[in-house]
């Protein structure tokens, strides 16, 4: 089974994604900041990271140029997903290494088409 | 809404536009015409009726048509027919064509535009192995509002996300307060025009692609099997035809055959008997 790391400060977002994420046979493991996920990152390199833009402690943009430096940190998908929704943002996002990007608000099947076109499913 | 009320309105959609609805769809009318009720300040579906019974009402009747046309679409929808399109299309057709280069492609349910769109930007992300060929890419839907929009190219967060890979909206879209307008690049590459599936479309003249996806579906048998032989008299014998996931031509016509393994993707029926088991191979041999 594949594991999914969530990565997002909003807990009611987590559960969500939990259940979307779930729903496609993934299992969930979650973090509420960029410097929790990288911890956990540390440990065990996930298959897939949902990650948020805007969190407190470290953000998602800091933290995927880190995951991005990491021994075997190229490895896992990386899908934005954030109302951060300007070009501007995305083609930053992507430059540093992002796989795919959701905009905010998503549903099951945004996340499902975006997971299939980096190849997660 | 009055049995009777049901009955016209079933006949009227079924005369129109092709549309079968089975004998438990009132709440799909409802849903649908209550808007236009709404609207235009009738009092219910049952006055809606008595208008468009009578005689010459075209705005009308147009409206109610196009209310009741499914016109849900999004980019690279279901992939694989854009897959048959990189991979087994245009080799087998910028063999064939190589000596004229010009490619024809219908869209005959084009709806919103993501379809004609997506088969634009699969050609540009060609880039110059493509350079000197002629695409033409005509896309057809009974709405002609639908068409606008299609023309506008201008498509919610929502409707971009569903199927586009992020990449390809980056290069080939731009922002517009909540909206994301398609490139004019793009966007001239597709030629739109209204257009009614059960009236005689000999006029587009021929093609070498025939996308006629999740239309057929609404149809009863003897409009399908209509359908599909007048769509085989203008597909080109070494062309293609390809139909949605929930529809086929198996029990309709011989005009065309499935491509082994290939779902949704269909060959005028003279094709289909030459010897030649590659599609690849079938089709430049076809030129030398």
């Amino acid at each position: 089974m594949k594991t999914c790391l969530v990565v997002d400060d909003s807990s009611v977002i987590r559960k969500v994604a939990r259940r979307i994420l779930e729903g496609m046979g993934f299992q969930i493991e979650e973090a509420e900041d960029g410097k929790k996920a990288l911890e956990f990152c540390y440990g065990t390199m996930p298959e897939a990271i949902l990650l948020d833009w805007n969190m407190p402690v470290m953000d998602g943009y800091e933290f995927l140029r880190e995951l991005r430096k990491l021994p075997g940190g190229q490895a896992p998908k990386v899908v934005f997903c954030t109302t951060e929704n300007d070009v501007a943002h995305i083609a930053r996002a992507m430059h540093a290494g992002a796989n795919e990007y959701i905009m905010k608000p998503f549903d099951k099947d945004i996340v499902e088409a975006k997971f299939a076109e980096v190849g997660l499913i | 809404m009055t049995p009777l009320d049901y009955d016209y309105l079933r006949g009227f959609l079924k005369a129109r536009s092709g549309l079968v609805l089975s004998n438990d769809k009132q709440y799909l009318i409802e849903s649908r015409l209550m808007p236009i009720v709404r609207k235009q300040g009738m009092a219910g579906i049952s006055e809606l009726v008595q208008k468009l019974k009578v005689p010459g009402n075209e705005a009308l009747a147009s409206k109610v048509t196009e209310a009741m046309t499914t016109n849900e679409s999004f980019f690279f929808r279901d992939k694989t027919p854009f897959d048959h399109f990189k991979e087994v299309m245009l080799p087998a057709l910028l063999k064939a064509r190589a000596a004229r280069r010009h490619i024809r492609i219908w869209c005959a349910a084009a709806s919103t535009g993501q379809e004609p769109y997506s088969l634009a930007m699969i050609l540009k992300e060609m880039g110059p192995q493509l350079a000197g060929w002629r695409f033409e890419i005509i896309g057809t839907d009974l709405s002609g509002d639908v068409l606008d929009r299609a023309k506008a190219g201008s498509y919610t967060q929502f409707e971009v996300q569903r199927g586009l890979p992020i990449q390809m909206l980056l290069k080939y879209f731009t922002q517009n307060g909540d909206q994301w307008v398609i490139s004019p690049e793009i966007r001239s590459m597709v030629h739109y025009r209204t257009l009614n599936l059960l009236n005689d479309f000999s006029a587009l003249g021929q093609f070498d692609i025939v996308y006629c996806r999740n239309v057929l579906i609404y149809f009863d048998q003897p409009t399908k099997i209509d359908v599909l032989n007048r769509t085989a008299r203008l597909t080109a014998a070494d062309g293609y035809l390809l139909l949605g996931a929930a529809e086929t031509v198996v029990g309709l016509t011989d005009a065309f055959k499935p491509v082994g393994d290939r779902r949704g993707l269909y060959v005028p029926a003279e094709k289909a008997a030459q010897p030649a088991p590659k599609l690849v191979a079938l089709a430049g041999g076809r030129v030398a």
